[in-house]
């Protein structure tokens, strides 16, 4: 469960980032999980909705975008879907393949509120 | 309305930072480093043992061993021989990270040592996701496991150079089928390099510690020739 630890991770990058940048309110936080990086999407979930209660991203959503794994075979240059993690070419067998997605464990981007101040309503 | 800011960061950004340091002053002191992983109980601090036992005379073997609750894998690792043993005892946690490794590390005497094996908290899958700095990871098995056990822990299968097979003494008790596991271990690393062992019997020893000198001289090479 060592999602806890990806989760407060997470968070903390994101709120030092919104200090030095001086962001408006996070809506999503979006990540990319690779299929081979080790963490499980449910768990980092459940990871991050325990560990922003209280802190400026209580209301910010989570997103996970979950990568298969892709290979690219060492003999035969074909990119591929490495599926059930058969590390093997399906056009030439070669057990001698690179990973090319699948290890990801990023933060790709936040959707920030506008920064234009909202409309004000005259008093009434 | 929303605005986009892009990051495109790594969350173990850090850890990774780290973990580069680590390998740095590590490959200036010519030290080979290792990082052991398995599930609890294959047999990673037997292998140990029997490993820093049989070497102790001829190579200088440090060892960072961590431990979830106790430091009773490092006593025992001290009295095989290990010139310097440091405990980390993580407290709960599930995986060693290279900001635990780096704490440690200035307590060891670098400069006289040739090998150093850092023993993770048994675990198939969080350790998998830190670099802790090391040249490799070895992951031991034993054949009271599944021998399926590579397909459900892929990523660490995938980030392992060496496997050990421990217990092969028991080979005939379960229906754990050595061929089985070298087939799943290499359908998802084909260059695996393969020790089949007993740390009971000594079986198969003799070729790991054949392995692990020859990975010491080309470290040592490595610093000299750079």
């Amino acid at each position: 469960m060592h999602e806890l630890s990806i989760a407060d991770s997470i968070i903390k990058t994101v709120l030092h980032e919104i200090e030095v940048k001086q962001l408006p309110a996070v809506k999503r936080i979006v990540v990319r999980i690779g299929a081979l990086s080790g963490v499980v999407p449910d768990a980092l979930e459940f990871g991050f909705e325990a560990l922003v209660i209280d802190t400026p991203l209580e209301r910010s959503r989570l997103v996970i975008e979950y990568l298969p794994v892709r290979g690219k075979c060492r003999e035969c240059g074909k990119d591929f879907e490495v599926e059930n993690f058969l590390f093997a070419c399906p056009h030439c067998a070669s057990g001698a393949v690179d990973v090319t997605q699948g290890e990801e464990l990023d933060i790709a981007y936040l959707d920030v509120e506008d920064e234009s101040p909202p409309e004000r309503h005259a008093p009434s | 309305m929303t605005g986009k800011i892009t990051l495109e960061k790594k969350v173990l950004s850090e850890n990774d930072r780290l973990a580069a340091e680590i390998r740095q002053v590590l490959n200036r002191n010519g030290v080979a480093a290792l990082n052991l992983v398995s599930s609890p109980g294959s047999g990673k601090t037997s292998l140990l043992e029997k490993t820093i036992g049989a070497l102790a005379g001829e190579l200088r073997i440090g060892l960072i061993a961590g431990d979830v609750q106790t430091d009773n894998d490092a006593v025992r690792l001290v009295k095989a021989g290990a010139r310097m043993v440091r405990p980390i005892v993580t407290g709960g946690a599930c995986h060693l990270d290279a900001r635990m490794v780096s704490r440690v590390l200035p307590e060891l005497d670098l400069e006289n040592m040739d090998l150093l094996f850092v023993e993770n908290v048994g675990n198939l899958v969080c350790p998998s996701s830190y670099d802790l700095g090391e040249d490799m990871k070895v992951v031991v098995i034993s054949t009271t496991e599944g021998d399926d056990k590579p397909l459900k822990y892929p990523a660490m299968f995938r980030r392992s150079s060496v496997m050990v097979i421990n217990k092969i003494d028991l080979l005939g008790t379960s229906d754990f089928d050595m061929e089985n596991v070298k087939a799943n271990a290499r359908s998802i690393n084909a260059g695996l390099t393969i020790f089949d062992v007993s740390c009971r019997t000594g079986e198969g020893l003799e070729s790991w510690f054949a392995w692990l000198r020859a990975f010491v001289a080309e470290k040592k090479q490595g610093m000299h020739g750079a």
